[in-house]
């Protein structure tokens, strides 16, 4: 684990270089060992890809026992021993959570392109990014916007040169090899392929996100009047 | 209660942010300048925390129902009640059906309005700050608009000892002040402390000496998630593609186009621009007071040097707290 200062109110931990299931997996149990017993002076925590920050108040840490010049140092000592022996997998079986999705059409404006791209019809698309299991790396961008990983490989999709300046809530999109989910009307540069009718960002309740990090995800393939009856419920 | 007669270029309701939320992608943000908003609390009896009124380039026109005391810090704004010009960093008593003008920032950009016990809106997420992006927070997620009214928090002893005093001694402000920029020691005035970040290696010497070196210029693309700066291209050794991690408030990012964005408190959750160098938390809140065109420069310091002024204004902040204490009882 390698330990770098974002600023002199947070420190990064970092778990490795790539994108993969395994980095993954160890930032998401690191997460966990800190979120279940915080340590000292530390205010908040926000897992990534490759590494989990985790935000202090130096003020507060002197008052915990840290000496002036050395707070970072007495807290790394603390985070290392706190990771020292970490659990091999994750605590908690990951929650699953299903997304209705209709694909295409006015929802989806860039499934075109994306099938261009692949050298595959629409319905094929359709059906490979309907299929496979996703899993939420990171929450970033907009409240609740997952970065999903586990896109099949032939649907990666470079993103718009010129992003859009407004995508509608529920938007699902790919760009590179994510795909993700806006939660508000954003500008927003990814090709969207379809459009879900189910909230991601709720401010009124806890956690106010439909998804986190750590999450396992499916998309259940809907038609444009099941998209209305479930956006008409909500 | 509080009447929006004018509501100035761009006045917000802010607390002290939303901390604890970035996991789910919430943004922090909150007053830009914490300690202005801290002090302007303090001057009052107000919790630290209390919602104020952030005001940038025009403040606005306000209308008070009630009498109360009010306290402003941060830029120089030309404020009256009537045609007698107002002070900041200072507690002032306004009438009951008075009018709190502020007109144009003489120096600085944004100012933070504290009213005797804090600006009453609803808590979102365990705050009032008006998170414009999301439409949540502060007075209905927006910023203020003519006709707005705003309810007040009931003030607490403290401020009701200070408005009494001030009512018996028959004066509208009072003798003493507490000037925010005065905390926690010098600063050298257009220059910014700041520390290499988790990328700095990633830059060419070349790019590193002139962020430290060259004079920079505040830009217009600028706004309460960050400004843009000109000056000489930063340039990475070589092309590199970062894996979006986490920011900070006061991070310096560099896109593509080699010219650096400093974060502010509204700042995305992550990013995914290389991080060249991070401004001391202590200049945080001066940095938000650059107007499009101003020049800064960049002082390289260590982290443990960022610490020490840090601890140094908290103290200092405690010290005035523990003082006010006494003069208002």
């Amino acid at each position: 684990m390698q330990i770098t200062p974002l600023g002199d109110t947070a420190l990064m931990l970092g778990f490795g270089d790539v994108i993969d299931e395994s980095v993954r997996r160890r930032v998401h149990v690191a997460w966990q060992v800190l979120q279940a017993a915080p340590l000292p002076a530390v205010t908040e925590l926000v897992p990534a890809y490759t590494t989990v920050t985790l935000f202090y108040d130096p003020m507060m840490a002197v008052q915990e026992g840290a000496p002036e010049t050395g707070i970072v140092e007495w807290l790394t000592a603390k985070v290392r021993e706190r990771l020292k022996n970490p659990p091999k997998t994750e605590k908690s079986k990951p929650r699953s959570v299903e997304i209705p999705i209709c694909y295409g059409g006015e929802f989806g404006p860039d499934l075109g392109q994306v099938a261009k791209h692949a050298k595959l019809s629409p319905e094929e698309v359709i059906k490979r990014h309907g299929k496979a299991d996703y899993i939420v790396y990171m929450i970033g961008f907009a409240p609740g916007f997952p970065y999903l990983g586990g896109l099949p490989k032939e649907l990666n999709t470079p993103r718009h040169a010129k992003p859009r300046m407004n995508v509608a809530p529920g938007s699902v999109g790919i760009a590179g090899n994510q795909t993700g989910i806006y939660p508000l009307g954003t500008p927003g540069g990814w090709n969207l392929i379809g459009r879900t009718p189910l909230k991601l960002f709720v401010p009124d309740r806890d956690p106010p996100v439909l998804l986190c990090a750590g999450d396992g995800v499916r998309f259940r393939t809907i038609s444009s009047e099941e998209f209305a009856k479930l956006e008409a419920s909500k | 209660m509080i009447t929006v007669i004018k509501p100035g270029l761009l006045t917000t309701v802010q607390d002290l942010g939303r901390p604890g939320y970035q996991q789910f992608g919430i943004v922090v943000g909150g007053a830009l300048d914490r300690i202005s908003t801290r002090v302007a609390n303090m001057i009052l009896g107000n919790d630290a925390n209390a919602a104020v009124l952030e005001m940038a380039q025009t403040g606005p026109e306000l209308r008070f129902e009630n009498e109360t005391v009010v306290a402003w810090c941060g830029a120089d704004f030309d404020a009256r009640i009537g045609n007698e010009p107002m002070p900041r960093d200072r507690p002032v008593r306004v009438g009951a059906g008075e009018t709190l003008t502020f007109g144009f920032a003489r120096s600085g950009l944004r100012a933070w309005l504290a009213v005797a016990g804090g600006i009453d809106v609803p808590l979102v997420m365990g705050s009032r700050s008006t998170y414009r992006r999301a439409g949540i927070g502060g007075h209905e997620g927006r910023p203020l608009l003519v006709g707005d009214t705003l309810a007040v928090c009931a003030p607490g002893e403290r401020s009701a000892h200070l408005l009494g005093s001030l009512r018996t001694t028959g004066r509208r402000v009072a003798s003493w002040t507490v000037r925010p920029q005065t905390l926690g020691g010098t600063f050298v005035e257009g220059t910014m402390r700041a520390m290499p970040g988790p990328e700095w290696d990633w830059f060419t010497p070349e790019s590193q000496k002139a962020f430290f070196s060259a004079e920079w210029r505040a830009t217009n693309e600028a706004d309460r998630m960050g400004v843009r700066l000109v000056g000489p291209v930063l340039e990475l050794s070589q092309p590199r593609e970062m894996i979006s991690s986490a920011v900070n408030t006061g991070i310096v990012q560099v896109p593509p186009s080699g010219q650096p964005i400093i974060l502010l408190p509204s700042r995305q959750s992550v990013g995914g621009y290389p991080r060249l160098a991070a401004l001391a938390a202590v200049d945080v809140g001066r940095f938000t007071q650059l107007r499009p065109g101003d020049n800064v420069r960049f002082q390289k310091i260590t982290l443990p040097t960022a610490h020490e002024l840090h601890l140094a204004r908290e103290r200092d902040l405690a010290l005035i707290r523990m003082g006010l204490g006494r003069v208002m009882g």
